[in-house]
């Protein structure tokens, strides 16, 4: 009798963790969405800091290029390898170029740009806007009546869109010259056919998935980094959470809006 | 000018505004006092409208906060100048860039005519050739001038200093008393201080008022304050670990 109470206890206690955890979640979702409304309705409304912008696009873009130019080659080199040891079972070999194309373009070139990115810029933007959150620069730039959304979060929300869209096309680019290396250097299949089967069965419409998918991501990582950031507490504690915490979101994210999006645009 | 009525503040469970009535006058020198926790910045935060009440309304030049868009509040925020307890000045900026803050945002000066300001600014809270320094390279008393200087930057109307004089040596302390005094006269600047240093207080204010769990205990001259009869107020600004308030 005791134990079914005490068991009853304990399933009421782990319901109601998962339920207050549960309808947390749709409240910070909730909070996400305004924030993203207020970030887009600032990105409209003038003046826009350009300097700042291109200041963050520097941050962003320039410095992420290494990390970016190292996971995709090594990617696009990996992927000719694999699909070489699957393809040749049948007598496909010839179809590599087609996959590492297919793939960097539509899948690997956004996603894995996506969560380096994330790791870098993401991470970075959240720790200084929540530096800046804990010391009450925020409120300090308020109270010199600046907009902190429009001061701090727009360049980094637009900055990130748009060096994603060219971060992307470096790394579909490198990802396929890695492939092709392998492909056709190491592993010796005609360099003709592979460079034929990858533009015969890439069409236009792919690069254009895998750069709309570099969008969206690019402007989760801005709003994550900064709606972590903006909404840190509690000290250097606080700051070092909103970092990890805008990492693991906006990789998270990316993962489940690439599911979607490929659905989408079959 | 300012006023504050009935304004009730809580964090979770913590309940820091318990009905806090204040009234600044234009013109006027206003110092806030009350024990360390006992919400003086909140309550500052609430007079510029960085913090809003649960219940109550703060009052300045006869608009009522709650009733303010974002686009009313920013301009009413143009009127103030504020010192924040830490100086929160912006590390990616260099010194000159944030006194000058605001009159790179709000004015078509040139960044020459910005700087010259800025110096100006400066030597006026006792600083020279810390232009060009980061915040980072800058002492604790060093910070809270500039910001300081950033606060008096716009010549505003209204300024809220959050204990400016703490963190410096008594000389500098002196002379940013005077500063105070000097604004007060000279542009006629209404405002509100939070100090805990009782000479500061005695030596700026027209009226002092003390916070003491969530409310106006009492308010008054230097003179009354001075010579109160409440025996918490007494014995707070005699400084003395006995008496009706205990130290948690
Ligand atoms: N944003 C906040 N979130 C939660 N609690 C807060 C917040 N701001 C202030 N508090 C709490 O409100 C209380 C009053 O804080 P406040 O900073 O106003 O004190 P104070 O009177 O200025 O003290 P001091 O003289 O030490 O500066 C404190 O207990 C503080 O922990
Ligand atoms: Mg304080």
């Amino acid at each position: 009798m005791a134990s079914a109470a005490g068991s009853r206890g304990f399933i009421n206690n782990v319901l109601e963790t998962v339920g207050r955890r549960t309808s947390s979640v749709f409240v910070e979702i909730g909070a996400v969405l305004i924030f993203l409304g207020q970030t887009l309705r600032w990105t409209v409304s003038p003046p826009f800091y350009w300097k700042s912008a291109l200041k963050q696009m520097e941050m962003i873009g320039v410095d992420s290029v290494p990390v970016v130019l190292t996971t995709a080659l090594s990617t696009g080199m990996v992927l000719a390898l694999q699909s070489y040891t699957g393809f040749k079972r049948f007598g496909a070999e010839t179809l590599i170029g087609t996959v590492v194309s297919l793939s960097m373009t539509r899948e690997l070139g956004p996603v894995l740009t996506g969560l380096m990115v994330a790791g870098r810029a993401g991470a970075s933007m959240a720790a200084e806007l929540g530096t800046m959150r804990v010391t009450e620069q925020i409120d300090a730039l308020s109270t010199l009546a600046t907009n902190p959304m429009k001061y701090l979060v727009v360049p980094r929300f637009v900055a990130s869109t748009v060096m994603m869209f060219f971060l992307t096309v470096l790394g579909m680019i490198t990802g396929i010259a890695g492939g092709y290396f392998v492909g056709v250097k190491v592993l010796g299949t005609n360099p003709v056919t592979y460079i034929d089967n990858s533009i015969n069965y890439t069409e236009v419409k792919d690069i254009w998935y895998g750069l709309i998918k570099a969008l969206v991501f690019g402007a989760v990582i801005g709003l994550i980094g900064c709606y972590k950031g903006f909404n840190t507490e509690g000290g250097a504690e606080g700051v070092g959470k909103a970092t990890t915490g805008a990492v693991v979101v906006s990789c998270m994210l990316i993962l489940i809006l690439d599911y979607f999006i490929s659905a989408l645009l079959w | 000018m300012i006023e504050v009525i009935d304004v009730h503040k809580s964090f979770g469970e913590l309940q820091v505004l318990r009905g806090v009535n204040l009234s600044v006058e234009k013109g006027e020198s206003m110092t806030v006092i009350g024990g360390s926790g006992s919400g003086k910045s909140v309550l500052l935060k609430h007079i510029i409208g960085l913090l809003f009440p649960d219940k109550g309304r703060v009052i300045v030049d006869g608009q009522s906060l709650n009733d303010l868009d974002e686009y009313g509040l920013n301009e009413l925020r143009k009127k103030f100048g504020m010192l924040f307890q830490m100086a929160a000045l912006f590390d990616s900026l260099t010194v000159w860039e944030n006194v000058g803050f605001s009159l790179k945002q709000h004015t078509n000066l040139s960044d020459k005519e910005i700087r010259k300001i800025a110096t100006e600014k400066l030597a006026l809270v006792g600083l020279k050739d810390v232009e060009d320094k980061m915040p980072a390279e800058l002492s604790g008393g060093m910070k809270k001038r500039v910001g300081l200087a950033r606060a008096i930057c716009m010549d505003a109307a209204i300024i809220l200093y959050d204990e400016p004089t703490t963190g410096l040596d008594p000389i500098a302390a002196d002379a940013i008393n005077d500063l105070i005094v000097d604004l007060r006269k000279k542009l006629g600047v209404t405002s509100v201080t939070i100090t805990h240093d009782m000479h500061s207080a005695y030596k700026i204010s027209d009226r002092i008022a003390m916070l003491y769990k969530g409310e106006i205990l009492e308010i008054g001259t230097p003179d009354q304050i001075r010579n109160t009869m409440n025996p918490i107020v007494h014995q707070f600004i005699t400084g003395s670990a006995v008496g009706p308030i205990t130290a948690e």
